[in-house]
């Protein structure tokens, strides 16, 4: 490493210690506000792993997440909670893969179409065995994990993606991706395996956000398929995403902070107009910042550096 | 036959519909021989690049790659048996710069090279045709010709044992032209094995060993460049009847 990454990594270090210390201010809202950021964060940044390269936009993002969050609210009655986030994750990674086969050959809008009615078939398929074989059309999860927890595992599980995301980068794995994204014809000619490629990231990106719904499930107490299948929740990736600049590894974080900060004070403000509200910052993202923060920061500061 | 085969294409058709596109072609291409397929517009030629490269899938037939039989593989698996090709329109990779557009053919594919060796590499190739000094620009600063050697360094990096040039040599001006038939005259020399799609009969001539020439997707001749271009049969589907 040279000096640069070892300073970066330090920096890095020191504000996710900064960071997790959060919840021992003591402020309800702002820990509840931290967990909401941390739960962007994580889907986002996976997220951008498989659609920052490769340019296909998923919004099956929610479909994991409800998917994690019905295997702890079916399962924590019969076995210990830890072991039904691992069984979540290998759930949704199973899924993932089964998916992107079948899936990853459409391009364009078809796989962005693709993946949105997954996520309403998974709803229908969730609520359709709840009014069948169960008896009420939601799920408890009670246990005795406070929000205080529930941060520092999302925390913890951001870190993974963030080294996870950071060694695809560097790897040939990161090259191909990139490769694919810009020229698919390029891609197969130079003897890349691009359905290989693609279905490793969307196992590891549908992962997550299935784990992150197990992780999450605990907060809501009373799961219902409306709260866990929210369509709401895949496209505020997409638009965090798309803010902070889904090209860059630190891209979503920058553009999860700011919307949580605005979503929040949006939906506080005009209760009853918040679709309305995400619809028009989607549109003033799209036309005042295409290539995102991130986008606007890699273009500015070495102008500023060059100046002073 | 000046060696061992490096490709053989036995009665290979492509169908698509109802249009027969290549109708049952068959030939032969030798170890260190560069072979010039020609014939006029619409008759297959891009086609059968196509379709020994694997981006598309015969319909019938059968191509065989070094012993490998490659008829009905991937354009991925195709390529690491060592066979590269450019594209008729050049294909490059936009968001990155020169030197990863022309690293690309070369750590997936025949060679599987990575970090300094890698880039150590791509920067020789880059010499080799002759874009040392545009290491690091981005791809939209540079011209067509200098689009069409980067292409041309990405197919080297593999170290391919066929190389297909689709129509490398089109769209140059005269001094272009000459560079360009210089470059392939050099692979050549390296000893390298080279299907050459083209129009302009100047490097077909000093460049090919043997032609095969096309026409509404059937093979109307085969022999060395001066025999086919003297071909009636070859005129007359280039200029029509009256001059046959």
């Amino acid at each position: 490493m040279t000096t640069r990454e070892v300073r970066n990594f330090i920096i890095v270090i020191m504000l996710f210690v900064l960071v997790a210390l959060i919840p021992l201010g003591g402020s309800g809202y702002w820990l509840s506000i931290g967990v909401t950021i941390a739960t962007y964060m994580v889907l986002s940044t996976s997220w951008a792993l498989f659609s920052g390269p490769t340019h296909y936009i998923s919004l099956a993002t929610g479909a994991f997440y409800g998917i994690g969050m019905f295997v702890v609210g079916g399962g924590i009655e019969v076995l210990p909670y830890w072991s039904l986030v691992l069984i979540a994750g290998c759930i949704g990674a199973v899924l993932a893969a089964l998916i992107g086969l079948a899936t990853l050959r459409l391009s364009g809008v078809y796989f962005v179409i693709f993946t949105l009615g997954l996520a309403e078939f998974v709803r229908q398929i969730v609520t359709w065995i709840q009014t069948t074989m169960g008896t009420s059309s939601g799920l408890y999860v009670l246990t005795d994990l406070n929000d205080t927890i529930i941060y520092w595992e999302l925390l913890a599980l951001g870190a993974i993606v963030y080294l996870v995301g950071w060694w695809i980068n560097r790897s040939r794995l990161g090259f191909a991706l990139r490769i694919i994204g810009n020229d698919e014809v390029v891609a197969v000619h130079s003897g890349i395996n691009t359905a290989y490629a693609k279905v490793i990231l969307f196992v590891f990106s549908g992962t997550v956000a299935t784990i992150v719904g197990a992780l999450l499930a605990p907060r809501l107490s009373y799961i219902e398929s409306n709260i866990a299948f929210s369509p709401m929740l895949s496209f505020i990736v997409v638009i965090t995403a798309l803010l902070g600049g889904a090209q860059k590894l630190w891209g979503p974080i920058v553009g999860v902070i700011p919307f949580m900060l605005v979503w929040d004070f949006l939906s506080a403000t005009f209760p009853n107009q918040t679709t309305l509200m995400l619809g028009i910052c989607f549109l003033l993202i799209v036309y005042a910042i295409p290539n995102g923060f991130a986008g606007l920061i890699e273009k500015y500061v070495p102008k500023m550096q060059g100046r002073s | 036959m000046t060696g061992i085969s490096a490709l053989s294409v036995r009665n290979v058709t492509k169908n698509f519909g109802g249009l027969i596109a290549v109708n049952e072609i068959l030939f032969e291409v030798a170890e260190h021989e560069v072979l010039g397929l020609i014939g006029p517009n619409g008759s297959g030629k891009t086609t059968m690049m196509n379709l020994i490269s694997g981006a598309l899938k015969i319909s019938s037939g059968n191509i065989r790659l070094f012993g490998h039989d490659i008829s009905h593989q991937s354009a991925s698996k195709i390529s690491r048996y060592g066979l590269a090709r450019t594209f008729q329109l050049v294909r490059m990779l936009s968001s990155m710069t020169v030197l990863e557009n022309v690293s690309a053919g070369g750590v997936f594919g025949h060679r599987k090279l990575w970090g300094s060796d890698l880039e150590a590499h791509a920067h020789d190739m880059l010499v080799k045709v002759g874009l040392g000094a545009a290491t690091h620009q981005p791809i939209y600063a540079l011209t067509y010709i200098d689009q069409k050697r980067v292409e041309l360094a990405r197919a080297l990096m593999s170290d391919p044992r066929l190389l297909l040039l689709d129509e490398w040599l089109a769209g140059l001006n005269p001094s272009e032209l000459q560079i360009g038939i210089d470059l392939i005259n050099e692979l050549r020399a390296e000893g390298r094995t080279i299907i050459i799609v083209e129009h302009v009969m100047d490097a077909i001539r000093s460049l090919c060993d043997r032609c095969v020439v096309m026409n509404t997707g059937i093979k109307i001749a085969e022999g060395t460049p001066q025999e086919v271009l003297a071909d009636e049969e070859v005129i007359r589907a280039y200029l029509g009847d009256d001059h046959a």
